[in-house]
């Protein structure tokens, strides 16, 4: 992982930052847009999505899903900084994955009839 | 009491406590939005055919309030990013915005959406009665069409006292589209911008229908999920504004000619919780007004 990322750039706390800490988030501005465009974008095809028909209700939800999915990603990867963040943030979100992983497994075994199915 | 390592990473950690703590916090909020959405599959994946309602919702203002959350989103990183620069008025400008934004969608949801369903009516009438209401249901057009089966009539409720007196015995309500022209192929599928409802009137007996209330979230369990979901996004959507409220007004301010990156690094936090409200707001939106 880049290690090298702008929030964990020293800046004098009390005084102005360093003019390479000041450009790395300046180089950063425009990416932001740039992912806020593309999120309002996928938007409009989600909707859009919504509308063709895929065969199935399940189909349309899995499309529906895949596209939030990767919207979400890039929520999380860029905005939240999870593309360059330190490890410890990663070990407490390994553990969330793992947890609400199996949450939803549980609802799966809720639903999940050996009986009868 | 100085709280420490609120600009300085902590040796051990490697970063400032902040960002530990919002991490841990939001990691406790994906188990209580994991919980309700594994509840909202159980629920859904539970329902019979033609019991889970489409095209209920008003999709372009759903599309609008997600856009303004994704805009709001981005407003809130530029916002940081102005004070890691050291541009105040900038950060200002971004904040105010972002907190704007938030305003808007809780204003759009509490005055517009839920009222609209507050007042909209549905009669899910009795399995044994389907028969007699085939002019507003056309249950024969959908299964040759292999469409759900429609038990609902769905309009405007002209007599109210209907709902709570027992010497009344219809409801009066003038119909949605859907059930004023079922057999029109233009009601079997929902659509971007809702139809207009109809002028024409049903009267439903009170003895053929098994449930009719207004879109209440006892009225159905779509109702019953949509509004617990989307309260508890509301309520933390009210959270954010509230936080970026203290971190704009002059309290910020302070903090910032105090000591500017620890306001950078509370706004930093205060943006990751909003990130992730706009998150859960990427799924509520396609699960519940699209499909």
């Amino acid at each position: 992982m880049d290690e090298s990322h702008h929030d964990t750039v020293a800046i004098d706390p009390h005084g102005a930052p360093d003019d390479h800490a000041t450009h790395n988030v300046a180089k950063h501005v425009r990416k932001y847009l740039l992912i806020g465009a593309i999120l309002v974008t996928f938007t409009a095809i989600t909707v859009w999505l919504s509308y063709v028909d895929f065969g199935t209700q399940k189909a349309n939800i899995t499309v529906a899903m895949l596209v939030a999915t990767f919207k979400a990603g890039l929520v999380a990867a860029i905005f939240m900084h999870l593309s360059s963040e330190k490890k410890l943030i990663y070990r407490i979100l390994i553990f969330t994955a793992f947890f609400v992983l199996g949450l939803f497994f549980l609802t799966y075994l809720a639903w999940y009839d050996p009986v009868t199915r | 009491m100085e709280i420490p390592y609120t600009v300085t990473a902590r040796p051990d950690t490697g970063l400032w406590n902040a960002k530990v703590g919002i991490w841990l916090f939001l990691a406790s909020e994906v188990m209580l939005f994991g919980g309700l959405f594994s509840a909202y599959v159980f629920l859904r994946l539970d329902a019979s055919p033609g019991d889970w309602p489409h095209g209920l919702l008003n999709v372009p203002v759903g599309t609008m309030n997600t856009a303004i959350l994704i805009a709001s989103s981005v407003t809130v990183v530029l916002a940081w990013a102005a004070l890691k620069m050291r541009q105040f008025a900038r950060y200002k400008i971004y904040m105010g915005f972002t907190i704007l934004c938030g305003v808007i969608f809780l204003a759009v949801k509490l005055s517009y959406e839920w009222p609209d369903k507050f007042s909209h009516f549905g009669a899910k009438i009795r399995e044994d009665r389907l028969e007699k209401y085939e002019e507003f249901l056309g249950n024969k057009h959908a299964s040759e069409k292999g469409l759900a089966p429609r038990r609902e009539i769905t309009g405007h409720l002209h007599n109210h006292e209907a709902l709570h007196d027992a010497s009344v015995h219809e409801y009066e309500v003038q119909l949605d589209q859907v059930n004023a022209a079922p057999t029109d192929p233009q009601s079997d599928r929902p659509h971007f911008w809702p139809l207009k409802r109809s002028e024409k009137i049903a009267h439903i007996e009170k003895e053929d229908v098994e449930l009719a209330t207004m879109f209440l979230p006892k009225h159905n369990t779509f109702f019953a999920t949509y509004f617990t979901i989307t309260g508890l996004h509301g309520l933390h959507v009210l959270g954010g504004v509230l936080v970026f409220l203290y971190l704009w007004l002059p309290m910020g301010t302070r903090l910032y000619r105090r000591n500017p990156e620890h306001l950078a690094n509370r706004v930093e936090v205060a943006g990751l919780f909003w990130h992730f409200v706009d998150l859960v707001w990427i799924f509520v939106f396609p699960l519940f007004y699209l499909l």
